[in-house]
């Protein structure tokens, strides 16, 4: 007895935590549809249903613009991101060469260093190079991601060498072994990575807002950044935005889940 | 880029190739390392050295730069504002620590008891908070905390019999900054981190509970001897990683607070400052000293919790 009291006290819990995790969602939601005379009259959904604040949305800002812009930009670097770590996480996993060492001890020295400390410079020499307020100066930056490279050279190692080796006595090439062997092996990490790399450059802020200065480029949040300054009050209007803007992570997230979960926890948890 | 003109120019040449295989099995983990050796020598290095040069600089903007010795870290460190800064960060690093991560811990322990059913759907919903970004959590968060009609005081005011008023200000005084920084981080975060733990419970080896339950070690006993030394590898990896990004924290108040530091600089934190010194006013090299200053005390931090944790699974 004791212990289904116990257990339905924990339930209880569970459904709090769920309730106070899923209730902002929730909200955001329902003021979406709320026209705006109803957006304080009722906490969430009103009687009335309306998709003014998204026509709005598209006609008061260039929003199919923006999100383009960051379609673009997180497609781009995900695919830059993932064809680099993955070539280098290949060569450290399965390659035997002078300085592997050295290298390992670079991507541990890349992780140690917070970004922030190499803003300042990498601006003034993106500056340099006449790369400020484009979209290479976004993606270029952050074209090899450690994190991945130390997935993937994970994952890479339990390819079997056998295999390898049976590719090059077909006369196949190291990289048209990595291209038709160890990639296709690879699916589940890919999904992972990919998830995680674009959710970093989706929701990335502070160095698009020192990069882009011409509103035409500007990304999701740099745009909603800006909309909240110059409409505040349009609720709205803002959670119409904020809305679109977060449904093609959750989306990814969906098709991603269980690869995402184990990408996260790889480098964490053994076994 | 090279590799794939390789092996391009393997396949048009079937004839007297195997110089030629041989050469480029010899090459390719050099090749395929190269651009991350490239990228971190123009984006890594050269920024970190370049900071360090740069943090003895005056300068406005990119273009001009007067060397002025260790005067931009003797005025940081006597600047009010920079000790404000620290301040509001190591109180909501210490916030994360002692409240989001046990709750995260809490949570990833009820998740991992072998009868609760719908595990995956707990778990969706805890770690959903985390698909929104810091901007969109920041805009959405704003709006949820406004006196009078937002969602958090009108479920306060509800809960509490009208002991906290509808009128609470959250965003706008500065005595409540802070809480609402810490509730809407252990919203965005408590999920997040919870995943870790989860994953590392579940790792735990069952037959050492049932060894401890047969040595009558009760609940509390099993947690703090199996539980614990258990998962110390993860605890470690978690409390370093969420005091990181603690330290680092911008998005959330910079939008929350409508692009600025708040009342009475209450949602100051040390990025902030470094983006509206180095940024905004436009001075690049004391930017690069005030990111020295966090990336030394990072490492100090870091370095600290490690040795911590680690001895403690020692005792």
């Amino acid at each position: 007895m004791g212990r289904t009291i116990g257990r339905f006290a924990l339930y209880i819990i569970l459904v709090l935590a769920a309730i106070l995790a899923l209730v902002p969602f929730v909200w955001l939601i329902a003021a979406t549809v709320k026209p705006s005379q109803d957006m304080f009259v009722y906490t969430f959904f009103g009687p009335r249903v309306t998709f003014k604040n998204f026509t709005e949305l598209f006609t008061t800002v260039p929003f199919a613009r923006y999100i383009i812009n960051s379609v673009f930009i997180a497609c781009a670097s995900v695919c830059v991101q993932l064809f680099l770590s993955s070539l280098a996480g290949f060569s450290l996993a399965k390659y035997q060469f002078k300085g592997k060492k050295f290298v390992y001890l670079l991507m541990l020295a890349t992780l140690m260093i917070p970004g922030q400390l190499t803003i300042a410079p990498t601006y003034e020499l993106l500056y340099r190079m006449g790369f400020v307020d484009t979209y290479i100066g976004l993606i270029i930056p952050a074209a090899v991601s450690v994190f991945g490279i130390f997935l993937f050279e994970r994952s890479m190692r339990q390819v079997p060498d056998e295999l390898l080796d049976a590719a090059r006595i077909d006369g196949c090439t190291e990289f048209r072994i990595y291209r038709d062997v160890v990639i296709p092996v690879s699916r589940p990490m890919i999904g992972a990575f990919c998830l995680i790399a674009f959710m970093g450059a989706w929701n990335s802020f502070l160095w698009p807002q020192i990069m882009l200065h011409s509103n035409h480029r500007f990304t999701l949040p740099i745009a909603l950044n800006q909309m909240v300054n110059l409409y505040s009050q349009s609720y709205g209007l803002l959670m119409a935005g904020t809305f679109l803007a977060i449904l093609p992570v959750i989306a990814l997230f969906f098709l991603l889940q269980r690869e995402f979960v184990a990408g996260l926890t790889a480098g964490a948890v053994k076994g | 880029m090279s590799a794939t003109t390789l092996s391009r120019g393997k396949e048009n040449d079937l004839g007297g190739s195997s110089g030629y295989l041989k050469w480029q099995a010899k090459a390719a983990p050099y090749l395929f390392i190269a651009p991350f050796l490239i990228l971190f020598a123009v984006f890594g290095a050269y920024p970190i050295i370049k900071s360090l040069s740069l943090s003895f600089y005056a300068t406005n903007g990119p273009k001009d730069a007067v060397p002025v010795g260790i005067a931009n870290y003797s005025f940081l460190l006597s600047d009010p504002d920079f000790w404000i800064a620290v301040k509001n960060t190591v109180v909501y690093a210490l916030f994360s620590i002692f409240l989001q991560l046990p709750i995260a811990l809490g949570l990833a322990l009820l998740l991992s008891q072998d009868w609760v059913k719908g595990r995956s759907f707990w778990r969706l919903a805890f770690f959903s908070p985390n698909l929104m970004g810091q901007v969109f959590v920041g805009v959405l968060f704003a709006i949820l905390f406004q006196p009078q009609f937002g969602l958090i005081n009108i479920a306060l005011n509800k809960l509490t019999g009208g002991y906290i008023p509808l009128d609470t200000k959250w965003l706008n005084d500065s005595a409540n900054v802070m809480p609402a920084l810490v509730i809407t981080s252990i919203w965005m975060y408590a999920g997040f981190n919870m995943i870790y733990f989860l994953a590392a419970l579940q790792s735990v080896d069952k037959d050492l509970y049932e060894a401890s339950a047969v040595d009558g070690a009760n609940l509390w006993q099993q947690f703090r001897h199996v539980t614990i030394p258990a998962i110390m590898p993860v605890i470690t990896f978690v409390l370093v990683t969420s005091t990181l990004g603690s330290l680092q924290l911008f998005e959330l108040p910079y939008l929350l607070l409508g692009n600025g530091p708040g009342p009475d600089n209450a949602g100051l934190t040390i990025i902030m400052y470094l983006y509206d010194r180095g940024f905004v006013t436009g001075d690049l090299g004391y930017a690069s000293a005030v990111g020295w200053t966090l990336a030394i005390g990072m490492l100090i931090i870091s370095l600290i919790q490690v040795k911590l944790t680690g001895a403690s699974r020692e005792a």
